[in-house]
């Protein structure tokens, strides 16, 4: 069964449609590149499959259900934004998410925080913007989840944490888990990726293998994005 | 995220010809055990489904050989080895004189620079092939 599944998926806002009609299935055990221009309904698609927004028409549905409590057992999500109370340090963060995720694998956590010399003591209001998207991708990627979506997650963060946190999305990699995300920094995640989807205004473009992409159009996915969507 | 990879082509051919690289070269041994899917995957910086298949590709060859428990293991043929190795300097042998060709220089005296060229390096190269032999013999055993 697909983990995430798109049936003529249809979402508006007033007068702007953000997702026109699109289908879409991801299969576990991948790690998927959701790419798109500004604005061509990356976060739309990531916020319908979390049931944060409700499509106006299709269906949206991950592991065959409808995005619900259920669902959200088994889907860890980073937002594009922030949205952890920023008066909680992150020992406390780790209880609240220990007390919400039965998959929560606290020893992980702290094996990353200490990676990235995130101290439990530090509250998120003291943190800089990137140690800040450092700890909240460390407590999403902590949950042993059957579906990662994560929307933009290595944009404000070093080239030397980037790293790092593409080879945890590799160490954590699962045969029967499938990661999403969503990015502009094609060239940096390319080769953890082996499925990509392109998507612009709202209708999926493209969806193929990364080393599809390559073997037939002799360039990388990075250069074949920047060619399709050439300003 | 150690490998660099090229752009014109898929990742997973210039994965399996790095490993076969390895291979002939003599880093990973014959009958050797090769690590994990996972853990190759993270020393290279790539995804495991495409290491996967640069592994699959290995064993369409006959180079590496996977043991339905016990993982995956670079062949003790050293027979299939020695033939891709000499597919390897072919090839860049190919490449070389195809470069001599734009040069425009005749084969007699691509044959007599690549002598002078050998004789130059003379010591450290003949020093290098006696240890390759040495290499060799400790896989037979």
């Amino acid at each position: 069964m697909a983990i995430l599944e798109c049936s003529m998926l249809t979402k508006r806002f007033g007068s702007t449609t953000a997702l026109d009609d699109v289908s879409l299935r991801i299969e576990p055990g991948h790690i998927v590149g959701l790419l798109g221009p500004n604005g061509s309904g990356k976060t739309t698609m990531l916020k319908l499959a979390n049931g944060l927004l409700t499509p106006n028409s299709g269906e949206i549905r991950i592991a065959g259900m409808e995005p619900c409590r259920e669902t959200r057992r088994i889907v860890s999500y980073l937002p594009d934004r922030p949205y952890l109370a920023d008066w909680m340090n992150v020992r406390q963060l780790l209880d609240l998410f220990e007390d919400f995720y039965t998959d929560f694998d606290r020893p992980r956590a702290l094996e990353m925080l200490e990676k990235l010399h995130i101290s439990e003591e530090m509250r998120i209001r003291e943190m800089s913007k990137g140690t800040r998207e450092k700890a909240q991708l460390i407590l999403v990627m902590s949950r042993r989840a059957k579906l990662y979506l994560l929307d933009e997650p290595i944009g404000g963060v070093d080239p030397a944490t980037r790293d790092y946190i593409l080879e945890t999305i590799i160490r954590n990699y699962n045969p029967e888990a499938s990661v999403v995300i969503s990015t502009h920094l094609i060239a940096d995640v390319e080769p953890v990726l082996d499925e990509v989807v392109f998507i612009s205004n709202g209708r999926v473009f493209l969806h193929k293998t990364t080393d599809e992409i390559r073997e037939e159009s002799g360039k990388s996915v990075d250069q074949y994005f920047r060619e399709v969507f050439r300003c | 995220m150690e490998w660099s990879f090229r752009s014109d082509q898929p990742i997973y051919t210039q994965l399996a010809e790095k490993l076969r690289m390895e291979i002939v070269s003599g880093r990973y041994r014959p009958g050797e055990r090769l690590a994990s899917v996972r853990d190759m995957a993270l020393e290279a910086g790539v995804n495991p489904n495409t290491l996967q298949r640069a592994l699959q590709e290995l064993e369409r060859e006959g180079m590496v050989r996977a043991q339905r428990t016990s993982g995956r293991f670079v062949t003790e043929d050293l027979q299939v080895i020695a033939q891709t190795k000499k597919r390897f300097a072919e090839e860049q042998i190919r490449s070389f004189l195809e470069a001599m060709g734009k040069l425009g220089l005749p084969e007699r005296e691509i044959v007599s620079l690549l002598e002078e060229a050998l004789s130059r390096k003379g010591g450290a190269a003949s020093e290098r092939v006696s240890q390759g032999e040495k290499e060799d013999e400790h896989g037979n055993t």
